[in-house]
């Protein structure tokens, strides 16, 4: 009977208040995308004018193009170092420098970014590295690699050992049975983690602009740079495609952890 | 129990490729940052003294050692510009994160609260502005709060007020742009400590008699300690260092650091200073960020 009341209106009022917070403001600016007037406030009707825009103006497409080539590429590179390293920090037993190692796992989670952008450039800037595709892909695998062994780590946890031990006790060679019977199990996270690691690579500005050169700016860079000269429709057309790319990675990876949760009993958070 | 140990070789073995790559790209860069906050700012390109090579020999090393000098410290610390960036970080950081924590409370216990289908959800809704874009979600702000942006509107429409109000570049629109992005941060580790929390706990205190504000301060509270202790450092933390929200949302007439070692980096190209600046902030941040570091590994260990 308790249990009925559990869920108060208190409960319900700042739920709903919550959400409403977290997504007028995306919807809002996805409405006015389409606004056909030339005045970001003023509706105007509906129009694709903006998204024309955006196709004809070839820094912005020049821009989009080295951001998903950068994305894809510290996606891939990061998850595969991820995944290795929470196979370390979750199979592996205590190895020396094991507490630096997850130190420097967790530390890019939370240092603030200017730190981070700033110590990559001046060790780009004394290997006398031309600054560009590859040192922001570098940057961004550094940085994504920690959020992919969170979330493979986190799946790994919720793994039955003894189903790759009893491959082992069959004769399978420790690396085959992670090959044939891990892998296989904690895909969907190593998926999710690709996910995450290509949106946050999408999305940063902050190290991007410390580690790209000149001629090679990302997306986000260039947004920035718009949006500080003042405010143009065109942007949020740009916007709402971005949001659209994520929204269609976000599909991909629930659909992926519904599959890892459907196989074992809890799916990775992200 | 054999297998356990035969697979634990290989899978140190998988840490050395990771470990190296850390290593590489993030430890060593701040021995970069180190050296170059102790050496003189110079007009050239780059524009700070090369690095010496260990190559010259062990003279050469002394005299290294010799020329490095600490007045960029010692500029940062008698400059008041810096002084009161890092206070105004701070401040600023730590208002937004008592902000965060008010918000976000209630939030958190309402989704731990829902049945356990529409907690899936609740999490999966929490969870997608996270991955939206975050200087879209800013710019977002931008289109509500500016001069006759859609605020304005509403306001003068309600007749709340009989004139267009000045939010944008403000310390409210910052707020609201840093409470906006960070929200999920807050959330989802108070979320799961209260989800994971025996409803039987607060039900038995209610049944001895306890009314409902002394359920939650007394029982409720201590126990999602560990969940806002999260919470917090991963707020905090980041938001000292911030750089984009204050300067698209905040006027400009107090920075906080992470601007101020933009400005000094890009616009006066003093690097010295700027990497100076940025170890005041890491030697400020590291008793949290250990703090941190201990917090994740206890809760990893719980599991």
């Amino acid at each position: 009977m308790r249990k009925a009341s559990r869920l108060s209106r208190f409960n319900i009022a700042s739920l709903a208040l919550g959400l409403a917070f977290l997504y007028l403001p995306i919807l809002i600016l996805v409405i006015y995308s389409f606004n056909a007037s030339r005045l970001v406030t003023v509706w105007g009707g509906w129009s694709l004018r903006w998204y024309h825009e955006f196709f004809n103006d070839r820094a912005m497409i020049e821009a989009s193009w080295m951001s998903l080539r950068v994305a894809v590429s510290s996606a891939t590179i990061a998850t595969l170092l991820g995944t290795l390293a929470a196979v370390a920090l979750s199979r592996g037993e205590r190895f020396r420098g094991r507490m630096l190692f997850s130190g420097m796992l967790y530390a890019p989670l939370v240092m603030p970014e200017v730190i981070t952008g700033l110590s990559l450039l001046l060790l780009f800037v004394a290997l006398n590295a031309e600054r560009g595709f590859w040192t922001v892909t570098i940057a961004h695998t550094t940085l994504t690699m920690c959020f992919v062994a969170v979330v493979v780590q986190s799946r790994l946890a919720s793994l039955d050992r003894s189903l790759e031990e009893a491959a082992m006790d069959l004769g399978c060679a420790p690396v085959r049975a992670f090959l044939l019977v891990t892998l296989p199990l904690i895909a969907p996270a190593v998926v999710a983690g690709w996910m995450l690691a290509f949106t946050l690579s999408l999305d940063d500005l902050v190290i991007a602009s410390f580690t790209t050169g000149p001629g090679s700016a990302t997306l986000p860079i260039r947004i920035y740079s718009e949006v500080r000269l003042g405010v143009k429709p065109e942007i949020n057309a740009i916007c709402t495609l971005v949001i659209g790319l994520i929204a269609i990675v976000i599909v991909i990876a629930s659909l992926a952890s519904k599959l890892s949760s459907s196989q074992g009993e809890s799916a990775a958070p992200l | 129990m054999s297998a356990r140990r035969i697979f634990a070789r290989p899978a140190r073995f998988a840490a050395i490729a990771p470990y190296v790559w850390m290593v590489l790209f993030f430890l060593v860069p701040f021995g970069f940052v180190l050296k170059i906050s102790l050496s003189q700012t110079i007009i050239a390109q780059p524009p700070y003294e090369p690095v010496f090579d260990l190559t010259a020999g062990w003279t050469a090393i002394r005299a290294a050692f010799a020329a490095l000098s600490m007045d960029n410290f010692r500029l940062i610390a008698s400059d008041d510009l810096y002084v009161f960036a890092y206070l105004r970080s701070l401040s600023v950081a730590v208002a937004a994160t008592a902000l965060l924590l008010l918000i976000g409370y209630p939030i958190a216990y309402g989704m731990a609260r829902l049945p356990k289908r529409w907690q899936a959800v609740a999490m999966v809704l929490v969870i997608v502005p996270f991955w939206t874009s975050f200087l879209i979600r800013i710019y977002a702000w931008i289109n509500i709060l500016q001069h006759d942006g859609l605020l304005n509107q509403i306001l003068l429409a309600l007749h709340l007020v009989s004139q267009p109000v000045v939010w944008l570049s403000t310390d409210t629109a910052m707020y609201i742009g840093i409470v906006y992005s960070y929200l999920p941060f807050m959330i989802l580790p108070l979320y799961a400590t209260l989800a994971k929390m025996e409803p039987a706990l607060e039900e038995a205190a209610g049944d001895l008699g306890a009314p409902p504000w002394q359920v939650f301060w007394l029982v409720t509270f201590p126990l999602s300690l560990p969940g806002v202790g999260a919470g917090v450092l991963l707020c905090f933390i980041p938001i000292v260092g911030e750089f984009v929200i204050p300067d698209l949302l905040a006027g400009s007439n107090s920075l906080m650091i992470g601007q101020t070692l933009w400005l000094e980096f890009f616009t006066n190209k003093d690097w010295p200073v700027a990497s100076a600046a940025a170890i005041v902030l890491l030697v400020m941040l590291l008793l949290p960020l250990l703090l941190y570091e201990r917090l994740q590994r206890r809760q990893l260990e719980e599991r």
